[in-house]
């Protein structure tokens, strides 16, 4: 135009896609946070991945997981041939004698397959392990990216199923708990500090299983009108309470599931007195 | 002069707030190829602003509610100078349209029953407004961009181009509207990101731009609130009616001062709060004018009563329509009886429980704690006045929102005049913008539909006269010594005016005030033919507002003119030296029109300035609609005349 | 009052190309990153391109990146920030730039255009509406939405990945496809139109991979992935994944028709 009101020329710079695409404001850095953004990714895999080194560990040992009247979470219930006896306790011999590693790992498929598959722990090792992405606004290093739109990781909408499979193992886990009201010889109606600790445990489970969100859809989430159905209604909105602590269930019931187990460990490999409160 | 691209279209809507959109759905729904132009993105229109509700009698609270109802109140708070055929429609045909965004997926409150749940607002007899939480106007718009999205879709589906019939040019500011003689051409206009300008020929024309306030320091109004189409309408040789009618909404935010004049929303009143003084007192009691005595309580306990039992108490002065309020809070502060910051407090913590105030007031609770770092659920906010809204505007038929005098000119919303008469009452903009948008949209489409085969033309002469007019900002920089002076800063000179017409035009007037504005308009009117820019033509804010600025100054005359002429006090004008309301002048309605012979194309005088003004008198209120007043009521406003006709 | 001078870098180019611009530049109590801007364009360079409108953080027009994150600059307080501390402000680094701060963001009403209306029931006029507030709650929190985009600029599916732009409708459009999926009335199911499944099968709603930063940026609070995405997945579970539920929408389906 005469009026020189057209755009001046400048530079034009080199582009490697995302946030660098050619048509894109021209910024060099992947991100300009000056925030310490890798701190939660960091925290967040250290957590997990204490947890899986630990409960690897404790999987395979096949040992010191029962201290009458408590059995370890991990291995509850126990369905081979090779598990320990268990007074009352949630032994059945589903396997047989075939089975020769440790019977733990049959069972640890399912919570393992529940918090895998969780739409918490999902944007937790997304973020954390895979960097996808690594925090809000930094960009990812993958050139790639197709989320869950095709195998393995469409296999997440099965998450539902883990949650049913979840449903049945806290309702053992819950009769562990009760079986936690006796003493070393089956008597009922005492407690001890496994007691304790096998109670906090079950309620954080109950609350991370319940407050899954594919629970949340089931109970009421799925429906139209929550005016026709008043009941599911107050369980979605009970629900939905929960789910606002979802992470911090998760983590709580984590370290919780951990510590019981731990706990057995301690009591049954002698390292440490199960104290009797009566 | 280059070449400017050119198309063609039935009806082209300027503007896309509540008014365009929903006058470019009825337009297109009657058949008619549509445009819309805007100058922000679709859907951020400043109708996003409203908070408190659309005002319609369903009657879905207070079944006593009716049309009739509505329109006294719209014609109490008007103080009379209401059009009253518009004021009549407005309260007809709102259910109607409130119902209608419902089919377009509106999701509105609801009550205990189903039905769209109404609240209470100033200046209003019943329960009348449908809202949103405190976002009714996010609601409306959205719902009516939405609407225009389903449109296109079905568009698409026949046609395979979701703009074949309807079509938003956003980011795309009018600057002309052409003509063919007397008739409606065509609008000219510009696109904010590549600087291009570009033609849109078409038959009719839809005004609805919205208001004024950025002529004003202190306001609730967005950046776009420039007074574009009270000036494209001037320019184009329409009459602008009544404009020293300015609204002053009596609770905007006033500290810190980045934020000062953000609305806070009326609900806050309807729903429980209280304004008190610097000595804790509601001062609002001393202030019920005499025509309002009996509908308003006259003690604390019987005011408060009302919230629960409104059939049986009368409501809290708190609730007296807007410019009352203004007006309390303007003395308030004066006598000296004011909140530090300058103006007095709106309580509602000592009101309602902390969690009723999140779930009720959830905007305003977000609004002040992040603006100004106050918890409104545990102290008073701090508020005064700040100019809202225009009830002045381009002067329409009331049945068919054509501009008068301008064949294919319509106009729609804020910037059409009439009919909210002195003061506008909370509410019943948003219902306005629906009926009067849809009316407009309807005659708009009919009237191009008659001149299908008769297209006015649009001469070369007038779009080159317009690209250079747009262009000027840029060579005022070029030019060695452009007449009279150096550049001018846009900004500084947008700065100025609005501290002009805050101080001297704003919420109390006097007549040397006024006349001291007039001479400064005319200065900075010179000076703004100095402003110059730099940079480019792609999307250049500096430009930008040196064009608005044109606009401002003529929409500012207007004000300061019809502000000096009426000399009395009624509803958004206050005149400190004409206090109070006199019955003769509510016959007389004020029009401005553009003397200036080169329609603004030349500099002009400073001292005579752009615009002439003359009084019209007004045709008397249908007998039928009188009827629906008391006779004591009806002598406070009406001349004795008037009463005997 | 106390006023300071605070560092600014705000990006300054076109398409063609750009960088960061210094500027020192006044701030006073109260005030937001908006206000610093306006002051830039008065003062310092008046053809300083950005979007803004309302200034109160409801119609989410100035949208940009400030110090790399994604906010709404009237609703971002210079307190937040402390005096020695350099600000950058970028625009939207997942759109296309037009200049300064301005970003060409055509692709969301690209993006809202291929979202399916909502479906008004036939059997129903205007007026004759009856909807309980419990089963609009949940649109309504959608419909809070000002339509910044920041959710859509953060998203990392479209934001590291351009060629999934053609794929992935955005957190912000997949919201708007569950709050019509939960409006109590919408009659899309009636006229054949499943929108549990196209949001899965067309809007790329499993390129999502909840991640949670649309939430994180979300100016209005919305639980965009909790309350939305989420409870949509879920839906499309229903539909896709779930044998259960089909093998129960059969037997429904046959038992009712009969």
């Amino acid at each position: 135009m005469a009026t020189g009101t057209e755009p001046p020329d400048t530079d034009t710079h080199a582009s490697r896609g995302g946030v660098r695409s050619p048509a894109r404001a021209a910024i060099t850095p992947p991100h300009l946070r000056t925030d310490r953004w890798w701190l939660a990714p960091a925290v967040t895999a250290a957590g997990l991945l204490a947890f899986v080194v630990y409960s690897t560990w404790r999987a395979f040992a096949n040992a010191h997981y029962y201290a009458a009247p408590y059995v370890s979470p991990f291995y509850s219930p126990c369905l081979a041939e090779n598990c320990r006896t268990m007074r009352m306790g949630p032994n059945a011999d589903l396997f047989g004698s075939w089975w020769a590693i440790s019977p733990a790992i049959i069972i640890l498929i399912f919570p393992l397959g529940f918090r895998l598959t969780c739409y918490y722990y999902r944007k937790a090792y997304y973020r954390s392990f895979w960097a996808s992405p690594p925090a809000c606004a930094v960009a990812e290093p993958h050139g790639k990216y197709t989320g869950e739109t095709r195998f393995p990781l469409i296999l997440q909408n099965i998450h539902r199923y883990f949650f049913y499979a979840a449903l049945l193992v806290a309702g053992v886990l819950t009769y562990d708990t009760v079986l936690s009201f006796r003493d070393q010889h089956y008597r009922w109606g005492h407690m001890g500090l496994g007691t304790v600790v096998f109670l906090v445990n079950i309620v954080l489970i109950w609350a991370y299983t319940i407050s899954c969100h594919s629970c949340r859809h089931i109970v009421g989430g799925k429906l139209k009108h929550f005016s026709k159905h008043p009941v599911r209604y107050r369980a979605w909105q009970f629900v939905g309470r929960l789910n606002a602590r979802h992470m911090q269930l998760a983590w709580a019931s984590l370290v919780s599931v951990a510590l019981a187990d731990f706990y057995v460990y301690l009591v049954a490999s002698g390292a440490f007195d199960d104290p009797r409160f009566f | 002069m280059s070449v400017v691209d050119r198309q063609e279209w039935d009806v082209v809507v300027v503007g896309a707030g509540g008014a365009g959109l929903r006058a470019a759905i009825e337009a297109r729904e009657r058949g008619a190829r549509t445009a819309v132009i805007c100058k922000s993105l679709f859907g951020k229109a400043h109708t996003v602003m409203a908070e408190g509700g659309i005002a319609a009698a369903m009657a879905n609270v207070n079944e006593h509610d009716n049309w009739q109802v509505h329109f006294r109140d719209t014609m109490r708070g008007g103080k009379f100078l209401n059009q009253w055929r518009m004021a009549e429609l407005h309260a007809r045909e709102a259910p109607e349209r409130v119902w209608e965004l419902e089919t377009w997926g509106a999701l509105f409150d609801r009550t205990k029953d189903g039905r769209i749940s109404q609240r209470n607002f100033g200046g209003h007899e019943y329960p009348r407004l449908a809202h949103v939480g405190d976002r009714t106007g996010l609601e409306l718009i959205r719902t009516l961009q939405q609407k225009i999205v389903s449109l296109q879709q079905e568009d698409h589906r026949e046609t395979g181009d979701y703009e074949s019939r309807l079509k938003v040019f956003q980011e795309c500011t009018v600057t002309r509207v052409l003509k063919d003689g007397e008739r409606v051409g065509g609008v000219f206009a510009y696109d904010r990101e590549t600087g291009r300008f570009f033609v849109l020929e078409a038959p009719s024309v839809v005004i609805a731009t919205g208001g004024i306030g950025k002529s004003f320091k202190v306001t609730s109004n967005s950046w776009e609130y420039t007074g574009d189409g009270h000036a494209l309408a001037l320019l184009a040789g329409a009459p602008l009616l009544n404009m020293e009618f300015v609204q002053f909404h009596p609770t905007g935010m006033i500290w810190p001062p980045s934020v000062k004049g953000i609305l806070v929303t009326e609900s806050v009143r309807g729903d429980g709060g209280v304004l008190r003084n610097s000595e804790g007192r509601r001062f609002m009691f001393d202030y019920v004018p005499d025509v309002f005595k009996e509908k308003y309580a006259e003690t604390e306990d019987e005011a408060d009563r009302w919230y629960e039992d409104p059939d049986h108490n009368r409501r809290p002065p708190e609730l007296l329509p807007r410019d009352e309020v203004a007006r309390a809070i303007n003395s308030e502060v004066k006598e000296g009886r004011g909140s530090p910051h300058g103006g007095v407090f709106l309580d509602v913590s000592t009101r309602m429980p902390a969690e009723v105030v999140r779930r009720r007031l959830p905007s305003m609770y977000h609004q002040f704690k992040e603006l100004a770092d106050v918890d409104i659920t545990a102290e008073p906010m701090e508020v005064g006045p700040t100019c809202h809204y225009v009830m002045g505007g381009i002067a329409v038929d009331s049945d068919t929102a054509a501009a008068r005098g301008v064949p294919g000119l319509f106009a729609a919303g804020e910037v059409a005049g009439g009919m909210h008469g002195s003061n506008r009452l909370g509410g019943n903009s948003l219902s306005d913008l629906l009926v009067f948008g849809r009316r407009a949209g309807w005659h708009a489409a009919e009237y191009a539909q008659g001149l299908a085969y008769d297209r006015p033309p649009v001469d070369d002469a007038q779009v080159d006269a317009a690209a250079a007019e747009a262009l000027r900002p840029f060579s005022a920089e070029a030019e060695e010594q452009p007449a009279g002076g150096p550049p001018e800063n846009p900004y500084t000179l947008h700065q100025e005016l609005q501290q002009t017409m805050n101080d001297l035009v704003g919420i109390i007037r006097r007549e040397a005030e006024m006349e001291q504005a007039l001479k400064k308009l005319g200065e900075l009117r010179v000076r703004a033919r100095r402003a110059g820019v730099e940079g480019h033509r792609q999307f250049n804010p500096g430009w930008h507002l040196a064009l608005d600025l044109r606009n401002m100054l003529l929409v500012s005359e207007c004000v300061a003119r019809a502000a000096l002429e009426r000399t009395e006090s009624r509803g958004g004008h206050t005149r400190e030296d004409h206090p109070s309301m006199d019955r003769v002048w509510r016959r007389i309605n004020l029009v401005c029109r553009l003397t200036d012979p080169t329609g603004g194309l030349a500099a002009t005088d400073p001292v005579r300035g752009q615009i002439s003004l003359t009084r019209q008198t007004t045709e008397p209120i249908r007998p039928d609609l009188l009827a629906l007043f008391e006779k004591e009521e009806l002598v406070k406003y009406l001349a004795e005349e008037e009463l005997y006709e | 009052m106390s006023s300071y001078e605070a560092r600014f870098k705000v990006w300054r180019g076109d398409a063609q190309g750009g960088g960061l611009q210094d500027f020192e530049v006044e701030v006073n109590d109260g005030e937001v990153v908006l206000d610093i801007i306006h002051r830039l364009q008065a003062t310092q360079a008046p053809d300083l391109a950005v979007r803004w409108n309302c200034k109160a953080g409801k119609c989410g027009s100035c949208s940009a990146e400030i110090n790399g994150r994604p906010r709404l600059m009237c609703m971002t307080r210079m307190s937040v920030f402390t005096r020695e501390e350099t600000i950058t402000v970028t625009p939207l680094r997942t759109f296309p730039v037009v200049r300064d701060l301005v970003t060409d963001i055509g692709f969301n009403y690209t993006k809202a255009r291929e979202v399916p209306a909502f479906v008004p029931p036939a059997d129903l006029g205007p007026g004759e509406y009856r909807m309980f507030q419990e089963d609009v709650d949940r649109s309504q929190e959608f419909r809070k939405c000002i339509e910044c985009f920041l959710c859509q600029d953060v998203c990392h599916v479209v934001r590291d990945h351009e060629d999934n732009k053609a794929a992935y409708a955005g957190p912000r459009f997949l919201m708007r496809i569950a709050e019509l999926d939960m409006h109590p009335l919408d009659a899309a199911a009636e006229t054949g139109l499943d929108r549990k499944r196209t949001a899965q099968d067309d809007h790329g709603l499993g390129y999502c991979n909840i991640t949670k930063c649309c939430t994180e940026v979300c100016p209005e609070g919305i639980k965009i992935t909790d309350n939305a995405l989420i409870p949509l997945k879920e839906r499309a579970v229903d539909r896709k994944y779930d044998p259960l539920v089909w093998l129960g929408s059969k037997i429904g389906r046959r038992s009712s028709s009969a």
